[in-house]
């Protein structure tokens, strides 16, 4: 098993399981043991899993990947330390309002099959580079990107666990998500064309479809 | 099992399972030695603590485990030895005296490889004499083949059933075996310092060894002759240390010597690294008046024309004295790095094994599996691995060859059963799972549903990044499911 192996899922797992942080040890660029250089995808990973943490108001300081090899014991314990003064230093994640957070992270776990398709038809690095990873991920193409088309998604999904609770009227929705009622108006707009939500006139709120 | 190392005793484990009927893949091992007692020794009640996390996350994931199936491959009973040097020829000897098929490529129209300009050892041994006797002994062993001017365009295949296709002497030809011993030697660094190329009398200490050994007299009869170590090593761009230079310069050191015992040999050393025995030589030069004058990085020696002269003007910075040091020099020795043959790091990408950062080949471990590649039935030997002496080359490739005899000496290889599987209902088709996989083991078949991913059990490494990249977890990694890992991951937040 390789460090690319790490699925984004994995990730807002653990967070929505109540871990504060979470950290990937991988091999260092340019020396994998086989051809493979999966290194590469989990820092590929770790920019996604930052910018959807980001979309969904968690610090992405929270995650964070390290090369360590296996003989860099003393280093392995230095990034695990300093992790840790880093993530205690943002406190406990989703306190208060922590059955929020979990909407929220739940929301962004269901966008992550939609995101690894996005990532394969739009985001292609063109070269098995740390720097080439990292300037792609900086870009404001992939800003654009994740505006367009990942944050649109991810309303739709913020609207959906939601009303998995229940019914709720479209200002219920607005204030609980913390969004203006124009963004909600569209996510709602959207959702209903997809056939996702239904709009019940007599009791004048959206339901799952 | 919560124990000691898995690396050393999960397959023991395992093995006992089987012997006792149970799949092996039902054995997890929650490994408290070096992942905490090791680690956390002056920390008892907070190991004592983490050890039972790593022993609730194991549980976490037996729950998930399966029986898995082991796949038997066939096993072509023939090797394949790139490299036709003091390496390569050993190591295809050993394997054909063990009663196999081998195949040896040579890329020059000579065996050899580097030993042919190797003259004596520092022991004073005939290494041509050595070698004469070696490729004597491959020309005449009936089951020994030996390509010349062999280049290779194309590798299929995996353990037990390898196809290289060679372009050689005599045209095309297509291998069939079932390993691969790697031996394909390294080169002298050209140096581009210290007026290499441009001035008659600066040479490598491989070309020194040579004139010595032919009889040029020119060079024995010097009144002074300077020699630089660590040249085009040990610098930014070369970290490494090339390991037999300072030997080498020590030995001809030793023999100008000996033709010449009033002349002034200076070696400009960092460190003088005649490690083991080889320290005797070091100080048996010293006795004879071989100058040893050590600089540091950033005070290399510094070589000019001799004003007015044939020879050179040497200045160095001795950091002892704190001065700096002015030699006149008849000949300037250089003691250039080791590097990595061209060609290398495209035999690397076809044989899917992996290099340094400096462009040597990379053992799958340093101790425990020291002449295998991480890609199955592939080993190497040589100096391919790092800079060696002759003596440490040849242990290694008798190691390289008993490595692949103990495969070709079974009629079938196991391969694991943790490798991925696709599930035809979730594949979308989307391709991401193939451009992923390095090992070429996934591609589409046609089904009445369109096109559906399927991977080959035999070439998957289990590596697992298809899986990471797949939006419908249509495909999984057997023994590292999704379901197994976040069971772990639920384990290790649930707390006592």
């Amino acid at each position: 098993m390789c460090t690319g192996r790490v699925d984004l899922s994995f990730i807002f797992h653990a967070f929505r399981k109540g871990a504060d942080g979470v950290i990937i040890g991988g091999c260092w660029p340019g020396e994998c043991h086989y051809v493979t250089e999966g290194n590469y995808d989990a820092l590929g990973n770790l920019h996604l899993a930052r910018k959807l943490l980001g979309l969904v108001g968690v610090d992405p300081e929270r995650i964070r990947l390290e090369w360590i090899a296996a003989s860099e014991g003393s280093r392995f314990a230095e990034v695990m330390s300093d992790f840790v003064s880093t993530v205690d230093g943002l406190g406990p994640l989703g306190l208060p309002g922590a059955e929020d957070l979990d909407r929220r992270l739940e929301a962004a776990e269901r966008v992550i099959p939609f995101l690894k398709l996005v990532e394969r038809e739009k985001l292609r690095v063109p070269e098995r580079s740390e720097a080439a990873y990292n300037e792609l991920f900086a870009s404001e193409e992939v800003d654009r990107l994740f505006r367009d088309l990942v944050a649109e998604k991810l309303l739709t999904s913020q609207i959906l666990a939601l009303l998995r609770l229940g019914p709720r009227a479209a200002g219920e929705i607005a204030e609980s998500l913390g969004l203006s009622p124009a963004e909600v108006s569209a996510g709602l707009g959207a959702s209903s064309r997809q056939g996702l939500v239904t709009y019940d006139v007599e009791r004048s709120c959206y339901a799952l479809a | 099992m919560a124990a000691c190392t898995p690396r050393t005793h999960e397959p023991l484990f395992r093995d006992t399972l089987r012997e006792g009927g149970i799949n092996q893949y039902f054995f997890d091992m929650a490994n408290i030695r070096e992942h905490c007692s090791w680690v956390h020794s002056k920390q008892a009640e907070e190991a004592t603590q983490k050890a039972k996390d790593i022993v609730r996350m194991s549980v976490a994931r037996t729950v998930g485990l399966e029986p898995l199936q082991e796949f038997d491959l066939p096993m072509t009973k023939v090797a394949l030895v790139v490299g036709g040097g003091l390496a390569g020829m050993t190591c295809a000897l050993s394997i054909a005296n063990q009663g196999f098929e081998v195949h040896l490529l040579e890329r020059d129209k000579e065996l050899g490889g580097m030993a042919r300009r190797l003259r004596t050892t520092l022991d004073g041994l005939d290494v041509q004499g050595f070698l004469r006797d070696l490729v004597r002994q491959v020309y005449r062993h009936p089951a020994v083949h030996v390509a010349h001017g062999a280049t290779i365009t194309d590798v299929s295949g995996y353990v037990g059933s390898f196809a290289t296709t060679v372009r050689y002497e005599a045209g095309l030809k297509v291998i069939e075996h079932g390993v691969t011993v790697l031996a394909t030697g390294a080169d002298e660094h050209r140096p581009t310092e210290h007026l290499y190329g441009e001035h008659d009398r600066v040479m490598t200490q491989l070309e020194l060894e040579a004139r010595l050994a032919d009889g040029d007299d020119g060079v024995a009869a010097s009144s002074s002759l300077v020699m630089i170590q660590c040249v085009g090593c040990r610098t930014q761009e070369r970290t490494y240390c090339a390991r037999v230079c300072c030997s080498q310069a020590v030995k001809n050191a030793l023999t100008l010597k000996q033709r010449s015992p009033d002349m002034n040999v200076y070696v400009l050393f960092r460190d003088m690294r005649t490690y083991g025995y080889r320290e005797d030589a070091y100080r048996k030069a010293a006795d004879r008046g071989v100058v040893f004058v050590r600089f540091e990085q950033g005070g290399e020696p510094q070589v000019e024309p001799q004003a007015g002269g044939d020879g050179l003007s040497v200045s160095v910075m001795d950091p002892i004295l704190g001065a700096r040091l002015l030699l006149e020099a008849d000949h300037v020795v250089l003691s250039a790095a080791v590097v990595p043959s061209a060609g290398s790091q495209e035999l690397a990408r076809l044989f899917k094994v992996s290099s340094n950062p400096d462009g040597f080949f990379q053992e799958a471990h340093v101790k425990l599996r020291p002449v295998d590649f991480a890609a199955d039935g592939v080993f190497l030997c040589g100096i391919n691995h790092y800079p060696k002496h002759i003596p440490e080359a040849l242990s290694q490739a008798h190691g390289a060859a008993g490595r692949a005899v103990s495969l070709l000496a079974q009629d079938t290889v196991t391969a694991s059963g943790s490798v991925c599987e696709g599930r035809e209902q979730a594949c979308v088709s989307c391709g991401a799972c193939i451009t992923a996989c390095a090992y070429g083991a996934i591609s589409f078949h046609d089904t009445p549903v369109g096109k559906k991913a399927v991977v080959n059990p035999v070439l998957c490494k289990g590596d697992g990044l298809c899986c990471a990249k797949c939006p419908t977890d249509a495909i999984r990694l057997k023994h590292f499911t999704n379901e197994e890992v976040l069971d772990q991951i639920d384990a290790a937040l649930a707390g006592p």
